[in-house]
């Protein structure tokens, strides 16, 4: 075998404290190695060129990189020997940035590990053999998790572009958060009037199924063929039927139920349409407050229905869907504020979040766009907006910043002069964050044009005094405390991961951070896509998002997904599993611990069983290799022979540089 | 029910707060808790010492506890929140084995064997239970609003005190309630007094503790309910202060939450102290039926 050896010094990355040339120098004395070379950047252009121009001109069968972490660019190393005529799979890299000139400063001892590292890779790479990818077939249709903005975003695109399109809601209605907001930032304007053309369009597309009131409860399958179960929750009302007339809303004697969709602010009837423009405009039962569900009697939802559609004995439906890809856009949740004990949130009528404002001032919202103290119904004359609730508090275990609540504040105190002219607005801030295109613009037109006092520093307390409350913050740029009077306050409350997000994400086989937001494959570089093939994310699931990220989110896993639907076969990656037949004892103990179902049991000619690798389905960990008592399963380039010869090459006597 | 712990009055309860020593001694023989005091006990340091040196407050603070443990008590109760502040801090310094030589060459003696610490507050509420109390309870305090006002440092520092929310504390709320009193919600239940401030800068005390006071007279408060010596020292003794410099005419009482505890367990007025106080709480008493 003929092996060449490529050192990178990627600038000054690894160069700075690895002798990059003395480990290209020595790496000539390993076995088998034909040539080395040490270069600036391997993976630009003249970089890979030069891999390509000697593995022509030494004949060479294989090619080690010493560079960074394959994670950043083995997919790029492997098109080159490609372009060469190699094998893609005759390349190893040993990763001297991240695992060594990243993490230590001792240029001696660093060079000596870089070179260990190189020998490992060669050795490895002694072991390796060509391997060759197998096609399978796409199925074509998307699953789209989640109908807020970035769900219909990405939705309606996959359906303009002539795609069957799944979208699993968990409300009755979609819209999402953007549907209970009055106007958006910096242009004002009328957020369900320009979200609501859009969640028509997606009832009415042709290529769009919509299951709202629905839950995903499985998912099972790989890129470009998944089975999808969809819970269909009982709603107690046929949906074939229901026309949204009403007239059950109208007549139902049941009115304290808590209205989720008016945040709590208002109660609505135990059967409901959520709001005016919802889509689907059906009406279902909360079972909870339901007269008939509960006790038994009542039923005057069923004898008015003018098309017969209620039906108290229904239950809930799963439902199973082939798609080819998922597009997570579930989205987050408002912060409970009430663990802010010194604002007496929750407990003070007047003391209210950020979305319940936001509803108060909603036309369609229950006081008719109307801002009116829930207390006592009253015109509030002076609102204090409390900013980070929830946000950069470590102390709630919310140490990142939400991103938004700065600019919807800046709004609805702009917002609150335009409803009541004579009323006076302080905002509590601890920096403003408006970074976005006309944001910042747009901060200083309520401070400047519509005098909204803004006061930097954090609200200590919030208490009651008579019939108004006494906002105590301090004031860090005057250097004193400060006391405001106020009829209303409004807390900014920041964004959480959605509810049950952590366990969706173990659905789709997805990794999530430590606050449940979901994680991109790449912070940079691939900012919807996942770890897993053929899963994309869009939105606030990511982590806090505004409404023009969120679109184009939906829009780029929209893209991803048509460039995985443009190809008709799929290519499936050869690194995984294979049962050597002649060994295998038919234990099944590989089957037991494959975390993803990929092995199935099958008999051979002569009866005796045996473990099949569903090649499509391995994600190829490994696990069963190291499971079989046998060593008859295992893992295509991460062979056991492969592994001992790593293990061997760091044995070999240390070299001096 | 027994209950047997370490009992460190502190320097307020042999002096200004004697009332609170004497209500928090007889409640406690009434819920069966016996409280063995510690023999030759000495001042925690109170404030001035850890503002002087962290060491000797420390080994101060610690000298009580390896006392205690010398004559077999695991743990230590105080109704004083300043001297549990000192102690819960004392008890952490000696637990690093860093900082534990530094005490112990102070002390002239080991101080691998220290009790731990805790309010009487908190023993009343974990080891007695609410439901104890109500049974326990002869003379219910009904019709009588009280305020609880547990002041800033009972529940302060959270990682320190380790009882009850740092914010919006319930322990001597649900103790009230399962006397049968009316609670209050206090807003400012867990804001400074003014603390010692009183001797270098009486405008601050009659400042913040006159804040207090309007709040609770805002809500119609006829008893405030105190743990701590000091707070009550602030809110009662110094109410004529208050008033002078704030040109207000309050006459709240404000007692100590063993005092009113104790007269629900049907003690005498005598037994808990209440001629000690300062503005008179007996007629408010009286009209509501509990004397």
């Amino acid at each position: 075998m003929r092996i060449g050896v490529f050192v990178c010094h990627c600038g000054s990355n690894i160069a700075a404290t690895v002798d990059c040339p003395a480990v290209a120098e020595q790496a000539k004395k390993l076995q088998d190695v034909v040539f080395t070379t040490d270069t600036m950047y391997t993976c630009s252009e003249p970089g890979q060129n030069e891999i390509i121009e000697a593995i022509k001109e030494h004949k060479l069968d294989g090619v080690v990189v010493a560079s960074c972490s394959p994670r950043m660019h083995e997919a790029t190393f492997r098109r080159a020997l490609e372009r060469a005529g190699l094998n893609r799979y005759m390349l190893e890299m040993a990763n001297i940035r991240e695992h060594v000139s990243w993490i230590g400063k001792n240029k001696e001892r660093n060079t000596v590990k870089a070179f260990e590292l190189v020998s490992i890779a060669v050795a490895k790479l002694r072991n390796d053999q060509p391997l060759y990818a197998n096609k399978f077939d796409v199925t074509k249709r998307v699953l789209v998790i989640g109908g807020g903005v970035a769900g219909i975003q990405a939705a309606l695109d996959c359906a303009d572009a002539g795609y069957q399109v799944v979208m699993v809601e968990r409300e009755q209605s979609i819209g999402g958060k953007m549907a209970k907001i009055d106007k958006t930032f910096p242009t004002v304007d009328c957020s369900s009037c320009i979200l609501g053309p859009k969640m028509v369009d997606v009832s009415q597309h042709e290529n769009i199924t919509l299951y709202a009131m629905s839950e995903v409860e499985k998912i099972e399958g790989y890129v470009g063929n998944f089975d999808v179960q969809v819970r269909k929750k009982a709603t107690y009302v046929n949906w074939d039927n229901c026309t949204g007339c009403g007239a059950c809303m109208e007549k139902c004697p049941s009115k304290k139920n808590v209205d989720k969709f008016n945040e709590g602010i208002s109660t609505c009837t135990s059967i409901n349409i959520p709001f005016p423009q919802a889509i689907p405009k059906k009406a279902a039962i909360n079972p909870e407050g339901c007269l008939m569900l509960q006790k038994g009697k009542c039923g005057v939802c069923a004898k008015i229905c003018p098309t017969k559609c209620i039906d108290f004995e229904q239950k809930d439906e799963i439902v199973t869907e082939k798609v080819g890809a998922v597009i997570a856009a579930t989205g987050y949740d408002m912060f409970d504020h009430s663990v802010y004990k010194q604002y007496g949130a929750g407990q003070y009528p007047d003391v209210i979040t950020s979305l319940q404002y936001e509803r108060l001032m909603n036309a369609s919202g229950p006081t008719g766009g109307h801002i009116k103290r829930p207390s006592d119904g009253k015109e509030p004359k002076k609102v204090v907006f409390v900013q980070c609730v929830g946000s950069r508090d470590p102390a709630v275990g919310r140490p990142y910043c939400s991103g938004f609540c700065c600019m919807y504040t800046a709004k609805q105190a702009i917002l609150t002069k335009d409803h009541i002219p004579d009323s006076d607005s302080y905002v509590f801030y601890m920096d403003i964050r408006s970074p976005g295109k006309g944001y910042d613009e747009f901060t200083r037109r309520a401070q400047e044009q519509y005098g909204v006092q803004y006061l930097r520093g954090r609200v200590s307390m919030i208490y009651p005094k008579g019939d108004r409350y006494i906002v105590r913050g301090s004031d860090t740029l005057a250097g004193t405390q400060v006391e405001v009077e106020a009829d209303l306050v409004v807390l900014a409350v920041g964004a959480e991961s959605a509810k049950n997000a952590p366990a969706l994400a173990e659905k789709m086989r997805i990794s999530y951070d430590s606050y449940g937001f979901f994680m991109e494959a790449h912070p940079k570089l691939k900012p919807v896509e996942t770890n897993t093939a053929g899963v994309y994310l869009a939105g606030s699931c990511l982590g806090p998002r505004d409404i023009p990220t969120s679109v184009g989110q939906g829009s780029a896993a929209a893209a991803k997904v048509m460039t995985l639907f443009s190809k008709d076969k799929l290519e499936s990656d050869p690194q995984v599993s294979r049962v050597n037949t002649s060994r295998c004892v038919g234990c099944m103990k590989c089957a037991a611990t494959c975390p993803f179902g990929a092995i199935k049991e099958v008999t051979d000619r002569a009866g005796n069983v045996k473990a099949e690798v569903i090649e499509t389905v391995c994600q190829g960990c490994g696990i069963c290799t190291v499971t079989c008592p046998q060593g008859a399963i295992q893992l295509q380039h991460f062979t056991d022979n492969q592994i001992l010869a790593e293990v061997n090459a760091l044995c070999q006597a240390q070299v001096d540089f | 029910m027994s209950i047997s712990v370490g009992y460190y009055p502190g320097c307020s309860g042999s002096g200004t707060s004697v009332e609170y020593d004497k209500s928090t001694r007889a409640v406690c023989k009434k819920l069966g808790i016996e409280l063995n005091d510690i023999d030759d006990w000495s001042c925690c340091g109170s404030t001035p010492a850890h503002t002087v040196n962290h060491t000797l407050s420390a080994a101060l603070s610690a000298r009580n506890l390896v006392l205690a443990a010398k004559q077999g008590q695991e743990e230590v109760v105080t109704p004083c929140p300043s001297c549990l502040a000192n102690l819960r801090t004392a008890s952490r310094k000696i637990e690093d084995e860093t900082y534990r030589p530094k005490v112990e060459a102070l002390l002239d003696e080991s101080c691998e064997k220290a009790a731990t610490v805790a309010s009487t507050l908190q023993l009343i509420v974990e080891k007695v239970g609410m439901d104890a109390i109500k049974k326990a309870v002869v003379k219910p305090l009904k019709d009588l609003n009280v305020a609880c006002y547990y002041g800033c440092i009972m529940n302060r520092p959270p990682e320190l005190m380790q009882f009850d929310d740092s914010e919006n504390p319930m322990a001597m709320d649900n103790i009230m309630e399962a006397c049968g009193a009316t609670v209050l919600p206090f807003p400012l239940k867990v804001e400074c007094c003014g603390a010692a401030g009183g001797m270098p800068r009486k405008d601050l005390v009659t400042e913040l503790s006159g804040r207090l006071l309007d709040v609770a007279a805002s809500l119609n408060t006829e008893i405030i309910v105190t743990a701590c010596p000091l707070c009550q020292m602030n809110l009662d003794l110094r109410q004529g202060q208050v008033n002078r410099a704030n040109g207000t005419s309050y006459d709240i009482p404000v007692v100590y939450f063993t005092q009113l505890l104790g007269l629900a367990l049907g003690l005498s007025a005598e037994e808990v102290g209440l001629s000690k106080l300062v503005v008179d709480p007996t007629p408010r008493l009286r009209f509501a039926g509990v004397l």
